[in-house]
């Protein structure tokens, strides 16, 4: 392998600025002859010392790549670059290569209708070749292949199951809700995750789905109907007025709206039309919906106080810089183990941004590696504020400055009042409030009085 | 969001007593939790008084929906049962139907049942008498109003409407834009 490695970096000649410029106005390479060259700047990126050519840098070996990777997949040239200072260089053309695959279908089990074995068992029967995902869910099923419309089967109209990728089934199991909690889901339609919340809890207590888009509430009410779940409150605020709507909830999930860069097989058109100015928005965004979804929390909540940040997106600034953003401005929250037991650590540190220890305990997911969206979990612990601490404090001290102040009315007489030498300026006083209200003042008797004492 | 008027609630379960007849009670007097009715834009939701209070914080035109949606009022004041109530109309329904597996298909994309699609019937249910329908193995799939007694059923030739069409869950898909 190596061998044959260093026999083809002989022959493979990195064209040069001015040989790219002429193919470009050529009419660009030939498809085959690009793919060619990614697999060969990437050969030669894997073991640069060995493999390059004399007096090329290593910066032009992945200016080319990048561009090839831009014109092969189909990327804009910013988003290409930010994906691919992701990874390492190998790992950078999987996740690429992922992005063209589309992920498995999978569907989640209702558990408030039925029961996974049973639902399976009424897929066959109508031709659904299926299979549970993993060992990390319960509820999952992983569909190969079927001769019926899944969307329409007479089980997914009665609310048997639901149409869910497998990776929106985790920032849930994150959560972990409790039975007879209050629970917010933040930017929920179209309900997937608020009615797994909802089966979880057993129809007890109370979620609130929320979504700030009138018109995708519709097919949110639609599926939180035809699952069953009958503990939900839907409404259509913007996630940023929360606490002041309603507060003091056990637990919160944000699944905060993201650029989509974990879903790319999903939606191919994230590729072209995501700008820098589209990640500084939607982080800003992100930044104020995670510090209003940790507000909302109950801090004194018996079973929870727990917030649930996620994205579908990879990319940093949307995940560790948003969670590491929170943790600096709210002193009275922590990073806890997400409760997953796969997925990558969070970054701590990325291209000299460094970052709290704890984001290890945040989890990412990747489509090359996982085979499910791109995806990021964080999970927060939300104790009591310190400020109430201070206050206390705050109170005696001012409590103790009173106590001193009559102490020293009482110990010497020289604070003592004088009634007599207040007169003539309560009566001044008096005037001037007359005056005021536009009254009739009585004449100034009492200026004599005033002179000798002014 | 209020509760029922006089007036809407009769109408409300007068509808419901067409379908569970006696049990409607069962709805009022809850062993568990107390439930109410309350009306929000037309639409009748019926909710735990738990999850009630909590919504009330919610702005009228920010609330979407709070518990189950059993249906709406008509410009004209009449009530229409909607599809999402099956689930309660299922468990206390008084008279029910089966279709046989190739009558599901044909049910869930609107029409009405025909003789050959029925499966089992309850005994002595009444002409234009509200029936829930159910598949063969019991999962709830509409509601429906009978168009002969069980009796009369039987000399019917197989292309003879049985239970006149009324909500089907196949409603989720098609009509999600006007249901909700």
């Amino acid at each position: 392998m190596d061998e044959l490695g260093d026999a083809d970096g002989e022959l493979f000649q990195l064209p040069t600025a001015e040989e790219r410029e002429a193919s470009k106005a050529n009419g660009g390479t030939d498809i085959l002859d690009i793919q060619r060259r990614m697999q060969m700047c990437v050969r030669v990126l894997g073991n640069f010392k060995k493999l390059a050519a004399n007096g090329r840098s290593r910066s032009e070996y992945i200016e080319q790549l990048l561009a090839d990777i831009g014109s092969y997949y189909g990327y804009n040239d910013f988003l290409a670059e930010k994906l691919f200072q992701l990874f390492p260089v190998s790992e950078a053309i999987d996740f690429f290569e992922a992005n063209e695959v589309p992920r498995p279908v999978t569907i989640r089990t209702n558990t408030l209708r039925t029961r996974r074995r049973d639902l399976a068992q009424a897929l066959i029967n109508r031709g659904v070749n299926l299979e549970p995902i993993g060992k990390w869910t319960n509820v999952g099923l992983q569909v190969f292949e079927s001769t019926v419309p899944i969307g329409a089967t007479p089980e997914y109209l009665a609310g048997h199951y639901m149409l869910q990728a497998a990776s929106s089934f985790l920032p849930v199991i994150a959560l972990s809700p409790q039975p007879n909690e209050r629970i917010l889901d933040m930017a929920s339609a179209p309900g997937g995750k608020a009615t797994y919340i909802s089966a979880l809890m057993q129809n007890t207590g109370v979620v609130f789905a929320n979504d700030s888009n009138k018109a995708r509430t519709k097919s949110l009410s639609a599926n939180v109907h035809r699952l069953g779940c009958k503990n939900v409150v839907i409404s259509a605020y913007d996630g940023r007025e929360f606490p002041k709507v309603m507060g003091g909830f056990d637990r919160v999930l944000l699944d905060a709206p993201c650029s989509g860069t974990g879903v790319i097989s999903k939606d191919p058109s994230v590729k072209i039309n995501k700008s820098f100015r589209d990640f500084t928005l939607l982080s800003h965004l992100q930044k104020q919906l995670v510090l209003c979804a940790i507000d909302s929390v109950n801090p004194e909540s018996r079973t929870g106080g727990y917030v649930v940040y996620s994205t579908c997106s990879v990319t940093v600034e949307e995940n560790e810089a948003v969670v590491d953003y929170a943790l600096r401005k709210r002193p009275n929250i922590k990073l806890v183990d997400t409760g997953l037991e796969f997925g990558r650590e969070g970054y701590t540190k990325y291209r000299g941004k460094v970052f709290s220890d704890k984001l290890s305990l945040t989890k990412r997911f990747y489509p090359h590696v996982h085979n499910m969206d791109g995806f990021f979990v964080a999970k927060f612990k939300v104790e009591k504020r310190f400020k109430i601490a201070n206050h206390d404090e705050k109170d005696v001290r001012s409590k103790t400055g009173i106590t001193s102040a009559e102490g020293e009315q009482g110990g010497d007489g020289d604070n003592v009042f004088d009634s007599d030498e207040d007169k003539p300026y309560l009566e001044e006083n008096k005037r001037r409030r007359m005056k005021a209200k536009g009254l009739r003042v009585p004449p100034r008797v009492s200026t004599q009085l005033l002179a000798p004492s002014a | 969001m209020r509760p029922l008027t006089e007036e809407e609630s009769k109408a409300v379960f007068t509808k419901l007593a067409n379908y569970i007849g006696k049990n409607l009670v069962h709805l009022i007097d809850r062993p568990d939790e107390p439930y109410c009715f309350r009306l929000h834009k037309d639409r009748v939701y019926y909710v735990s008084e738990s999850s009630m209070r909590l919504g009330i914080s919610v702005a009228r035109p920010n609330l979407i929906s709070l518990g189950t949606c059993f249906g709406k009022f008509s410009k004209g004041g009449k009530f229409k049962l909607h599809i999402s109530s099956l689930d309660y109309l299922a468990q206390y329904a008084k008279f029910k139907v089966w279709i046989k597996p190739n009558g599901e298909m044909p049910f869930l994309y609107g029409n009405h049942v025909l003789k050959a699609h029925l499966g089992r019937i309850t005994e002595d249910t009444p002409e234009h008498q509200g029936v829930v329908i159910y598949s063969m193995n019991d999962v709830p799939l509409g509601f429906g109003v009978t168009a002969r007694s069980t009796i009369d059923t039987r000399k019917l030739d197989p292309t003879a409407i049985i239970v006149f069409h009324q909500a089907d869950v196949g409603e989720y898909l098609r009509d999600e834009d006007t249901l909700f």
